[in-house]
């Protein structure tokens, strides 16, 4: 067993009281501090803070802390296990609360980029480990033995040569007063007990049966429900408001705009927002608010160009044809290199603008006194929203308290808290506990969308067919798609990467697998269409790529492990059978790397009455130790069908800056007819670190879908939504 | 404002609203019954699906005149203690990412297989077509209606 110094983390593993004094410890806790179900052991007479993580029981019933934001990726579950496992408790024995906002005791909280279990592992594992290692230390001085000779399991510590025990509740009061070790045993992970084995979601027995989860779930004594009317096109602005007629209606407190981004504002990355100024109306019932919203007299003025789709799809093409750039990455001599090729290969890919759509819409509540600021509510990022908070209320952030709801999902819109600026403003203006509430149409509306990209590859071919030059070239809205140092970089010998950004007042964000969402999938049809050219099978085709990459590397870096992505291809080719074809059945591979983990797919499409069907998705993932395997393919799954949906039907269009999606009658999101019949998915078993989920089964499998739907149609697709670009087959229902 | 008298889960309530005022509001803000959920408010999301009278509908677009005498039921009051058939396949299969469209999936599920106490593929996609999952587990909440059905038949 490796010993693992405590410092990096040590102040988290101190004891809580510690460390309570200056900062706020305001009152109002139910969000997810209930136990969705009783525990076994009913709940003890005493806690004992042993750490930041976690407290035991005087009965050895065990409360630890989720750090992180839950949006539905179970980190809420996962990142407990991790503590659990350490700690050496049997999980029956362990309930789970979201902890609040806490950068005294608690790093990265938050929820983005597939990060939380991979950067949150060592820290996690520590937290149990420690406690642990105190517990034993408190037996050991009750005992008067050496600590050595005492062992552990499922919360029961034992001294070998007696025979006696202790659980962990009878020794957790003297636990709290042991010194915090300056070094710990972690387990060797063969020995893992929890990790590795499918716990179920801590708060399943809540959703079904309708607990108040959610940030829009919150009532508060005296609560105001607040909504905001925006301006109806990027671009426009509010001119002038009459707000007499909503005034006078029924349950209305006030009526007035707000500037949610004022002079001196401390901007930060998460503060996107095309449109700070606002009109907010406050009332006492989220109906009559409504009614009152629909009755406000708002006149608008352009302030900047209004923007159509028509306008981004130009522009990104003119960039592509002829905007100048810097290349992001050049190995060899890849000009020279295409005008020797046998055969040259040119295709351009476009996505356009989507909206995130969690299924909860945008709300938070705040409730700001004159010297201090209570939020909650649904974000990915509290520590900068606070930040941002403190900024416009000019409060010190310690006076600012941010407690997170369970999310009705993610996707990156909750990255960018602008509405829990908006509450915490309004709250302040109305003096009065404040639920701020986004309509669907306000959500969709004004969004930090997935920017509109588009990308031209270009491969070279020699006259054996192998590939000696690569060629890419992208632009996206606010930036480009391209990541220079990913595959193929450092697999072909003549490499171009240029990446370009188109200017716009329409705001873009991170949205699930930012970048790679569309690039992964270009990337995979085009591989695809160069390997039929080299008439090479196509993973044959790749994998003799990642074998330049592991054996002569072309370039100084790349992203990425060949040997982790050859192999996640050859397990889903044996999988999937791949190598012996069944007839009627058309499939399309890809794989695609990114959040540090590696995804191999194989869709099968079958064709029924000139109707393509997603039959069979097939995936290979390699993202390390799989924390819960369970969760994790729900993960994978939901990332298929999410990348499936997307691609197939998903688009956010503008007309003069206004978005002609304003709801789910318009917006089209999958359905479960159109869910793939089935999904299989396949874990690599390597020991590794875990490395990120929620992310990467989503981009490769749009690749592997147009692969498939070219085998089964004969037509190559190169521009999203695939159910406007596919032509003479029946779609509806399609991966149904 | 108005005088209605529901029946919410068996027991009678008397609110005070407008007339027009959806269900859906009237159960989360004078009820205090918030697992059902607003998604969109144009009944095409199924977040609020309710039942009345056992009948699977969308409380967002339902008025609280239009109630009159009959039984709402909300996903609080689909059973006792949470173990209906239907919410107990839903924790077997394990089946919620973040959870928020999950009410409204088991509501219009359960009215499904009163109807229809063996559904094929196709009539499950039918039906449930009307309920989206922004998280996609169209696949599990299949499994979970099917183990539901086995159960209670």
């Amino acid at each position: 067993m490796a010993r693992i110094n405590t410092t990096l983390n040590r102040r988290a593993f101190l004891k809580a009281s510690a460390l309570a004094g200056g900062g706020l410890m305001l009152g109002f806790n139910w969000a997810g501090c209930a136990p969705s179900e009783p525990p076994v052991k009913g709940m003890p007479d005493t806690w004992a803070d042993i750490n930041a993580y976690l407290k035991i029981g005087n009965n050895g019933l065990v409360t630890i802390m989720s750090p992180n934001p839950e949006i539905g990726q179970n980190v809420k579950t996962s990142m407990p296990m991790i503590v659990a496992e350490e700690l050496d408790v049997d999980w029956k024995d362990v309930i789970v609360e979201q902890a609040p906002l806490d950068t005294h005791k608690f790093t990265r909280q938050l929820a983005g980029g597939s990060q939380s279990i991979r950067q949150g592992w060592r820290g996690l594992r520590l937290a149990g480990a420690t406690a642990r290692r105190m517990l034993l230390e408190a037996a050991a001085q009750r005992w008067q033995v050496p600590v050595e000779e005492l062992t552990t399991k499922a919360g029961v510590i034992r001294h070998e040569p007696s025979g006696r025990t202790l659980g962990y509740g009878d020794v957790a009061a003297d636990a709290a007063g042991i010194p915090v070790p300056e070094d710990v045993a972690l387990k060797d992970p063969r020995d893992f007990t929890i990790i590795g084995t499918t716990r179920k979601n801590v708060d399943g027995p809540a959703i079904v049966t309708g607990k108040p989860l959610f940030g829009l779930d919150t009532q508060r004594e005296g609560m105001l429900i607040a909504m905001i009317e925006h301006p109806p096109a990027f671009g426009m602005t509010i001119k002038s408001l009459d707000a007499e007629a909503a005034k006078a209606m029924p349950g209305i407190h006030d009526v007035f705009t707000i500037d949610a981004a004022p002079d001196g504002f401390d901007r930060q990355w998460s503060d996107v927002n095309a449109f700070p100024h606002l009109v907010v109306v406050v009332g006492r019932s989220t109906w009559e608010v409504l009614q009152a919203k629909r009755a406000l007299k708002v006149e608008w003025e352009v302030a900047s160009p209004l923007e159509s789709s028509a306008d981004h799809t130009a522009g990104l093409a003119r960039l592509l044809r002829e905007g100048r750039v810097e290349p992001a990455r050049r190995d060899g001599n890849p000009e020279a290199a295409f005008r020797r090729a046998a055969t040259v290969i040119e295709r351009t890919y476009s996505a356009p603008f989507l909206a995130h759509n969690t299924l909860e819409p945008m709300n938070f509540f705040a409730d700001v006194k004159p010297d201090r600021a209570e939020l909650l509510g649904p974000i990915q990022t509290p520590e900068f929203l606070r930040r941002s908070v403190a900024s416009v209320l000019g409060l010190p952030e310690d006076r600012i308290s941010i407690q997170m709801t369970r999310m009705g999902g993610g996707f990156g819109r909750r990255l960018y808290g602008n509405f829990g600026v908006e509450a915490a403003l309004i709250s302040q203006k109305v003096q009065a506990p404040v639920k701020l509430v986004y309509t669907r149409e306000d959500d969709m509306t004004q969004g930090t969308y997935r920017p509109a990209y588009q990308v031209t590859y270009r491969a070279a071919l020699d006259d054996r067919g192998r590939l000696i030059a690569f060629h890419v070239r992208g632009a996206g809205v606010h930036g480009g798609p391209v990541f220079a140092d990913r595959f193929p970089a450092g697999a072909v010998e003549h490499y171009l990467a240029e990446d370009l950004s188109l200017e716009s007042n329409v705001s873009t964000g991170a949205w699930r697998a930012p970048r790679s969402n569309f690039i992964a999938g270009a990337e995979q049809m085009f591989l695809d269409e160069v390997a039929e050219a080299a008439g090479k099978d196509p993973i044959d085709f790749r994998l003799e790529l990642f074998e330049r990459a592991m054996n002569d590397p072309v370039g100084e870096a790349h992203d990425y492990d060949a040997e982790r992505y050859a192999g996640v291809l050859r397990l889903v080719r044996e999988k999937s059978g791949w190598d012996t074809p069944r007839p009627g059945v058309h499939r399309g591979v890809s794989a695609y790397y990114c959040h540090n983990s590696y995804v191999a797919q194989v869709v099968d499409v079958v064709v029924e009455a000139n109707r393509p069907r997603v039959q069979k998705v097939w995936c290979a993932v390699d993202c390390g130790i799989v924390v819960n395997p369970g969760a994790a393919r729900n993960q994978v799954e939901g990332g298929i069908v999410d990348g499936i949906g997307h691609a197939m039907y998903s688009t956010l269009s503008f007309v003069d800056g206004v978005p002609e999606q304003k709801n789910f009658d318009r917006y089209r999101l999958i359905r479960h007819a159109e869910a793939p019949k089935e999904i299989e998915t396949f874990f690599v078993d390597n020991g590794i670190d875990p490395t990120g989920l929620g992310e990467p089964s989503l981009p490769p499998v749009i690749g592997a879908l147009a692969n498939a739907l070219a085998r089964a149609t004969g037509q190559r697709l190169y521009d999203q939504p695939f159910i406007t670009s596919l032509q003479g087959f029946a779609l509806e229902g399609t991966t149904g | 404002m108005a005088t209605y008298t529901l029946t919410v889960n068996g027991k009678q309530h008397q609110v005070e609203v407008a007339p027009d005022t959806p269900v859906l509001w009237v159960l989360r803000e004078h009820l205090n019954l918030v697992g059902t959920k607003y998604g969109c408010g144009i009944a095409q999301c199924g977040a609020c699906t309710i039942h009345l009278d056992g009948v699977a509908v969308r409380s967002c677009t339902l008025p609280v005149s239009a109630v009159g005498r009959r039984a709402i039921t909300t996903i609080e009051g689909l059973s006792e203690t949470g173990d209906h058939p239907v919410q107990q396949a839903w924790l077997e299969h394990d089946v919620p990412q973040c959870g928020y469209c999950q009410a409204g999936q088991i509501m219009t599920a359960v009215a499904l297989l009163q109807s229809n106490p063996d559904p094929s593929d196709e009539d499950i996609e039918s039906v449930m077509n009307g309920n989206i999952c922004r998280c996609g587990t169209y696949l599990r909440i299949r499994a979970a209606i099917k183990t539901a059905a086995q159960r209670m038949r």
